[in-house]
């Protein structure tokens, strides 16, 4: 969308500065609408897929009453929400309490900006989009613990300590993991990025396949993605049966709602990122070497897009009510003593084969092979 | 092991202070002076033989017509599988016996728990406050001569 | 309670707290997260059941029993029904005693179907609590057949139970039965052998056979220790002689001996064993009463008995002084809970907080049990 607004604002170069700044504006804001509207509808699908898939698994139905299947089960829940009582503790530093939940969205919601969900579907293009999510989503951290600092409560306390322990931490084997892959195409453009995983059928060129340093990479970036949203295994911040909701303990209403929405929004942002950078984003399987209109081209990469993150937030979902949670010390463990020198190893690894052989991937050489 | 062994055992080590053996009871009882019952205690868990290594059940007993109130010890053996009943009459105008917790760390809670229901001062006890009651509470409500209170602060009880 | 030193931070955990099996209160005092000392609080739920219990009949105390341990209200009937029964001098007709020991055997099924499920979800996995509560809706239709409750029986009554076993009692049972161990195998391979949820519970909060005796720790804790000792076995009564079940005893499989898992491992074991015991007693039903003929007005002579069985939490028993009147002089109710809380400020010394669940969770406590 970067894009449309070169391409409109070149069209109104006879106009005033003025005017060119003013369409800017408001292509910009529309833009951020509509990424806020498709995050927000993804939001409520997430909450009642969860909910679906949780019910799935436990041997009940989950929501069925709100609409057809219980569709409209999240907006029953987001009126619920909005209109409940909102609370700020008598003792809570008021600034930081109110500050936290829109610095958490806000932070989630800004993490969709660069991504690439098509060819020529994006709302910002950027050169160092990859650069650009992690930094942040750190700023989640610092968000977390504002909430939790500022609502004096003690737990909340215990859960903001943890969060920003445990998110910390494992943002370091999430950039080395990501750094094994960036180095093959030598770019952080997202864009970039997935056009370098075209070829192969559409599947075997992506980077989890590249080779055995990136296979790993994926699944360490996976598992410390998982850390890095709080879920079960890794929901020690929230861990509800330990420090009773932790850094959301005080939350009411409509700002408990933002880090509900929040959690979903990183979700998608890390489930996004894994596709972007190891299964090649919009890349169509199979089909996508045939000559079609651009627009069929458009929606097929948009759905392989969306279709290939459900998966991972399914997976995410599977997992979260599958496993018991890990303790913190383990917690830490597993993130200092597995995680972080496999992903140095990997990223040594992925050096060391990009530098022998040239950024080919495995593919490469088995066709190479075969054709020779 | 019969009771009456455990008593003639008991009477021949402490003498005078092993006072009387109820039969009748289930399970059978021996009645002990007030001032060796932690002797006693510590001696029965000791014993080899007798290994009363758990006190099963710590129970305060008023005995108002009587004019006494009873500490009744149930101690049970999982290594012979035998049970007695060790009994502590006090005098229930101020009823004071030492505490057992040093043979037994559960008896701290029950103890506390006697202490609060029939308000008996176990001497030398680490903690003697009460444990089911608000610790505000007054009077022991287990006492046959408990008067119900009106109010509790600002409620209708 | 100001706090003492600047280095400790003192924290209630409940009595409202999600992980204290009711309002249990706990003063925990911590490091950050570990804990230097932890105080229990309890009597939130002081009903005063023994005050109660010289103001009404013999047969009206049970009803009261029911709301005991709630999760096993069949056999704290039936340890009250064994004390009165003493001091009358009454005989139980044959079927009532087999009776008696389905019932018996079934609830100690259902119960530690939640402790299993409480202690899961304490651990942060919810989805085996609800696999543990659609076994036990299934043991619950079995009881709403008989007596038409499902939570609070009043089934079994002084003399023997209040009606005969429905028709069609034998085959619903007999379906439950069949069906039943392919569910602990379930159970199993869920979360007994997770890694994870070995890793938060093996060599947690060692109860070492001492210190069990010390604190009288009895039931599935003392036997998790090592200790074969079961009431049912010790000191046999109903038809628990004549019947071929083993009595499990912790072995250190996965740490120490008598530690967390043990413990949890311990109701498994015994749900296999019940689950035999009520198989067994299926076969001996022969026709006969349901009940021994007792007097309308119950007179037990003067004198004293304590009575003592097996629950699924440890050793229930009854201290009940007759005067001679139809009312108990004094009823001193020895619950297993009591106890096996009394160990928890031993255990709680230097663990972290997230330990300090496992704990409650692993001794399994109910607290109208403990405060009465």
């Amino acid at each position: 969308m970067i894009g449309l607004i070169g391409h409109v604002t070149s069209s109104l170069a006879h106009a005033g500065p003025l005017v060119r700044l003013l369409v800017t504006v408001v292509i910009m804001l529309v833009s951020a609408m509509v990424v806020l509207a498709v995050a927000l509808l993804y939001e409520g699908a997430a909450t009642y897929a969860e909910r679906k898939v949780a019910g799935d698994i436990q041997a009940r139905i989950g929501p069925n009453r709100v609409g057809p299947y219980g569709l409209l089960q999240f907006v029953a829940d987001g009126v619920k929400l909005l209109i409940k009582e909102d609370i700020i503790p008598f003792y809570a530093d008021r600034w930081l309490f109110i500050g936290a939940p829109y610095i958490v969205f806000t932070a989630s919601f800004a993490a969709f900006v660069p991504l690439s969900y098509s060819e020529h579907v994006s709302v910002a293009d950027l050169n160092v989009g990859v650069l650009y999510v992690v930094a942040i989503s750190s700023v989640v951290s610092m968000a977390i613990l504002m909430g939790a600092w500022g609502s004096n409560n003690k737990w909340s306390l215990f859960g903001g300590m943890r969060a920003v322990a445990q998110i910390i931490s494992y943002e370091i084997p999430i950039v080395l993991s990501l750094l094994a892959a960036v180095i093959l195409p030598a770019s952080l453009d997202m864009k970039d990025i997935i056009v370098y995983q075209s070829g192969g059928l559409g599947i075997f060129r992506w980077l989890v396949f590249n080779n055995p340093f990136t296979f790993l990479s994926f699944f360490v970036y996976f598992i410390a993605a998982i850390a890095e949203v709080n879920r079960t295994p890794f929901d020690i911040p929230e861990a509800e049966s330990e420090i009773v909701a932790g850094y959301h303990t005080e939350y009411t209403g409509m700002r408990f709602a933002f880090f509900f929405m929040a959690e979903y929004g990183d979700m998608f942002v890390v489930s996004a990122i894994a596709t972007t950078l190891f299964l090649g984003g919009w890349q169509v399987p199979i089909i996508g070497g045939l000559s079609m209109p651009v627009w069929l081209r458009e929606v097929l990469e948009v759905a392989v897009f969306f279709a290939k993150v459900f998966l991972l937030i399914y997976v995410m979902m599977w997992i979260r009510w599958t496993l018991p949670r890990l303790r913190v010390d383990q917690l830490m463990d597993l993130c200092w003593k597995y995680l972080t020198p496999i992903a140095f190893f990997n990223l040594v690894g992925a050096s060391v084969w990009v530098l022998l052989l040239h950024g080919r991937g495995v593919y490469d050489l088995v066709a190479g092979l075969l054709i020779h | 092991m019969e009771a009456k062994k455990i008593f003639d055992i008991l009477s021949g080590k402490f003498g005078g202070s092993i006072q009387q053996l109820q039969e009748s009871t289930f399970p059978p009882s021996v009645v002990v002076g007030s001032d060796a019952i932690v002797e006693v205690c510590d001696f029965l868990k000791k014993a080899e033989g007798l290994d009363f290594l758990s006190l099963v059940c710590l129970s305060g007993v008023d005995l108002k017509e009587q004019g006494r109130m009873t500490v009744v010890y149930h101690l049970g053996s999982m290594k012979h599988g035998h049970m007695i009943a060790i009994k502590v009459e006090l005098d229930r105008s101020s009823p004071h016996v030492r505490t057992v917790e040093k043979v037994w760390p559960v008896a701290n809670w029950y103890e506390r728990e006697a202490y609060d229901m029939f308000g008996i001062v176990f001497d030398g006890h680490s903690d003697l406050r009460r444990i089911l009651m608000p610790e505000d509470w007054e009077g022991h409500p287990m006492r046959k001569d408990y008067v119900y209170p009106k109010r509790y602060h600002t409620w209708d009880v | 309670m100001a706090v003492a030193d600047e280095k400790f931070m003192q924290v209630s955990m409940g009595p409202q707290h999600p992980s204290t099996h009711g309002v249990l209160r706990l003063l925990v005092r911590t490091d950050g997260e570990v804990l230097s000392s932890v105080k229990p609080y309890i009597g939130y739920l002081h009903r005063g059941l023994e005050k109660i219990a010289e103001r009404v009949t013999y047969p009206q105390f049970t009803p009261f029993t029911d709301r005991l341990d709630y999760l096993a209200s069949m056999n704290c009937n039936l340890a009250y029904a064994m004390t009165v029964e003493r001091l009358l001098g009454i005989e139980i007709p044959r079927r009532a005693q087999v009776i008696r020991v389905i019932m018996a055997e079934l609830n100690r099924i259902s119960s530690h179907l939640i402790a299993f499920g409480s202690l899961s979800s304490d651990m942060g996995a919810f989805t085996p609590f609800l696999f543990g509560i659609r076994e036990r809706e299934a043991i619950n239709d079995l009881f709403e057949m008989v007596c038409g409750a499902r939570l609070t029986f009043n089934y079994i009554r002084i003399g023997g139970v209040s009606q005969d076993l429905p028709e069609g009692f034998t085959d619903r049972t007999k379906e439950f039965l069949d069906y039943f161990p392919a569910k602990i195998r379930e159970y199993n391979d869920l979360l007994s052998y997770n890694s994870i949820f070995i890793k938060r519970l093996a060599d947690i909060a060692v109860i070492r056979p001492e210190d069990a005796f010390d604190y009288g720790i009895t039931g599935p804790n003392l036997r998790a220790s090592g200790i074969r000792w079961d009431l049912r076995r010790a000191e046999p009564y109903l038809v628990y002689n004549e019947l071929d079940f083993d009595v499990p005893v912790g072995r250190g499989e996965m740490g120490t001996t008598g530690d967390a898992w043990d413990r949890y491992m311990m109701r498994i074991y015994e749900m296999e064993q019940s689950a035999k015991i009520v198989g067994q007693c299926l076969g001996m039903l022969a026709p006969g009463d349901h009940t021994a003929k007792v007097p309308r007005v119950l007179k037990p002579p003067v004198g004293e008995a304590y009575v003592r069985a097996e629950n699924p939490r440890g050793e229930l028993g009854f201290y009940l002084i007759s005067d001679g009147s139809t009312k108990p002089y004094r009823l001193k109710i020895r619950t297993p809970s009591f106890a096996n809380l009394s160990i928890v400020p031993k255990l709680g010394k230097g663990v972290m907080i997230a330990d300090l669940i496992a704990i409650i969770g692993s001794l399994d406590i109910i607290l109208p049990e403990i405060d009465r």
